[in-house]
């Protein structure tokens, strides 16, 4: 289906919708269209996705292939100028060891700190993301939630990661989820005319079904989200498999029906390496190959690169490594 | 009326939890034949231990050791004699286990039972005594104090001895947990089963998940991993005696890529040879596995 008015979600929802006028009417009656979700056959799926052995040269080139995904993410309270540049050089020298392993895709901080983690990342290829509007709970107006989102990317933010409202959409108001999609994602356009991509977090963990997981998918999507993220990573259940799996095949499903392709970011709770490896064997069962690249899928993680630096260095060596041969880029407390 | 065989498959013990083997796989463990040409009685299934496994038990190990190294020794102390009382309680079944596995005497596994246990208390009652003779305050030319201190190496991979299933296992094990670190332990491979109920001792005392992982395999099989493991400070190669397929210089080679502490293993040559383990110990096998931390203090007047 072709697309009227890429630059306006409204009129191109209105077009996929085939309705006269968006609203909250159209949208529930579109979104509780879609086909439910089997949860049993979700699991089993998930979990026999999970036992795909992957091993040698293949499970070399995903190690590399999920080091390259990572969102290197820092998201605390006690974030330090000193925390974020150390990120940051983690990101640039991933292992100290082995000059050929490759950088992840970004780092991801809070909007306050995108000014640091830029600074220190120059003029690498690595991109910097910020999450914004009134992360990680996203309970403050539209106003706030933009001038947190416009203050990020005149920092220097590549990508933002926006929070949905979570209580309007369990209350059924899509209308409001979706305008401030809308909201959102203007707000990333910089003066030059350039965008921010726009990750949109749905807090799976919250929405309570994989029905609603669905729903969700879809309707960020409508509202023109470039990627969509499982997760805050505050919240536990974060990126299970099978969560991922309905946004990978929302995503699919999604390219059928428009032609445009959307990412999927997981985030939260994913640590090993066996863990990312079976995303990855998702990613390409169920979206398919073209989504095999830090454009369209990416890892929200902070421990996950250190054991797929530790797997890297077995393959390598050919002996377990430890911790002592991992760069700490947590700066001293004193 | 004939009661239907319970039989056995064991786990091994890794984090304080009984997992199967990453594998899957098992063997099957037999008695002793009690004469010359007997037919071996089928005692039960054990786990065979792969490198994962192994590689588990040291993430195990190590995630237990700051909290273990850091309980005081006379925490320590009383934690690993409730595990002797545990062995106390469970004496008959070590006996059983012993006599299987080593085709002793009913009197004389009784008395190897003894003295594994304890040895066990000896070891025990070291926890707060080793930094005093150990350690202590160094005479030095300038006006500092000089107080050196024995230290925990860190997570050490045992291969226990072969033959001696229980009180050879219990001489490995103690003098490496004792001073606070954390054990691997590959068990005797022909004889795991006094192994097996010891880690359900040590599960049902005080002894907190990870402190000692038991491994039942086939030390060729496990022991090149270990020794060449990043994250292992420290390996007991005493299991390599009589150990098939075995070749401790190899291992020490190996050990020696990250400047691991290595306790050769008994005998004088290159032939490995399984020590006397009813003799009471030196203090050697709690000392190959610590290190000297010496502080410097300035004296006042």
């Amino acid at each position: 289906m072709s697309t009227p008015d890429s630059a306006d979600p409204t009129a191109r929802a209105r077009d996929l919708l085939g309705v006269s006028r968006l609203t909250n009417r159209a949208l529930s009656g579109a979104l509780h269209g879609l086909h439910g979700v089997d949860q049993v056959g979700c699991e089993l799926r998930a979990a026999a996705l999970g036992t795909r052995s992957i091993k040698a040269d293949s499970k070399r080139w995903a190690i590399d292939l999920a080091i390259s995904m990572i969102d290197l993410t820092t998201l605390e309270g006690a974030d330090t100028p000193g925390k974020v540049r150390g990120l940051a050089t983690r990101a640039l020298v991933p292992d100290p060891s082995d000059p050929s392993t490759p950088s992840p895709a970004a780092v991801c901080v809070y909007g306050d700190m995108v000014a640091t983690a830029r600074e220190t990342l120059g003029d690498s290829p690595i991109r910097v993301a910020a999450v914004a509007t009134a992360f990680p709970s996203g309970r403050a107006s539209l106003p706030v939630k933009l001038a947190d989102t416009k203050d990020a990317i005149a920092a220097g933010a590549d990508e933002i990661d926006m929070v949905i409202d979570r209580g309007a959409f369990l209350a059924g108001d899509y209308l409001t989820v979706f305008r401030e999609i809308v909201a959102v994602k203007q707000a990333c356009t910089r003066a030059d005319g350039r965008a921010a991509r726009l990750k949109v977090i749905m807090e799976t963990g919250e929405l309570v079904t994989l029905d609603n997981v669905r729903r969700a998918s879809w309707l960020c999507m409508l509202a023109g989200a470039d990627f969509i993220k499982t997760s805050t990573g505050k919240i536990s259940p974060a990126a299970t498999l099978p969560v991922t799996l309905v946004m990978l095949e929302a995503v699919r499903d999604w390219r059928e029906h428009t032609g445009d392709m959307v990412g999927v970011k997981p985030a939260g709770g994913i640590r090993t390496s066996k863990d990312a490896i079976s995303f990855l064997v998702a990613v390409h069962e169920v979206a398919g190959e073209d989504w095999l690249d830090n454009q369209w899928f990416r890892f929200g993680a902070s421990s996950l690169l250190n054991d797929l630096i530790l797997q890297r260095q077995r393959m390598t060596i050919g002996a377990y490594s430890g911790a002592d041969y991992i760069a700490d880029d947590a700066p001293s407390a004193y | 009326m004939s009661r239907v065989d319970v039989r056995k498959t064991y786990k091994l013990y890794i984090g304080g939890a009984f997992p199967r083997s990453e594998s899957a796989r098992s063997y099957e463990v037999y008695a002793v034949p009690s004469r010359a040409g007997a037919r071996p009685r089928f005692l039960a299934n054990a786990s065979l231990a792969s490198r994962k496994d192994a590689r588990n038990a040291v993430v195990a190990a190590r995630k237990a050791f700051p909290g273990w190294s850091a309980a005081t020794a006379y925490n320590r102390g009383q934690v690993l004699y409730r595990v002797a009382e545990v062995m106390e309680s469970r004496r008959a079944q070590f006996v059983t286990d012993v006599r299987d596995a080593e085709g002793l005497t009913p009197a004389r596994a009784e008395a190897v039972v003894s003295a594994a246990i304890d040895r066990w208390v000896w070891y025990a009652g070291w926890s707060d005594k080793l930094a005093q003779v150990l350690g202590g305050l160094n005479p030095v030319a300038g006006p500092f104090f000089d107080i050196s201190a024995p230290e925990p190496t860190g997570v050490v991979a045992v291969l226990a001895p072969q033959a001696s299933s229980l009180l050879g296992l219990v001489s490995v094990i103690a003098p490496v947990v004792v001073s606070g670190n954390t054990a691997v332990v590959v068990t005797s491979a022909d004889r795991p089963l006094p192994a097996v109920t010891l880690a359900e001792c040590l599960a049902t005392s005080d002894v907190p998940g990870g402190v000692v992982n038991l491994l039942t395999g086939r030390a060729a099989e496990i022991a090149p991993w270990l020794a060449s493991h990043r994250d292992v400070n420290a390996i007991d190669l005493t299991g390599a005696a009589d150990a098939p397929g075995v070749s401790w210089a190899e291992l020490e080679a190996a050990a020696a890529d990250n400047l691991k502490r290595v306790l050769r293993p008994g005998g004088s040559g290159a032939e490995a040879v399984e020590p006397d383990f009813t003799a009471t110990p030196a203090l050697s096998r709690m000392t190959a596995y610590l290190e000297t931390k010496t502080v410097w203090h300035p004296k006042g007047r």
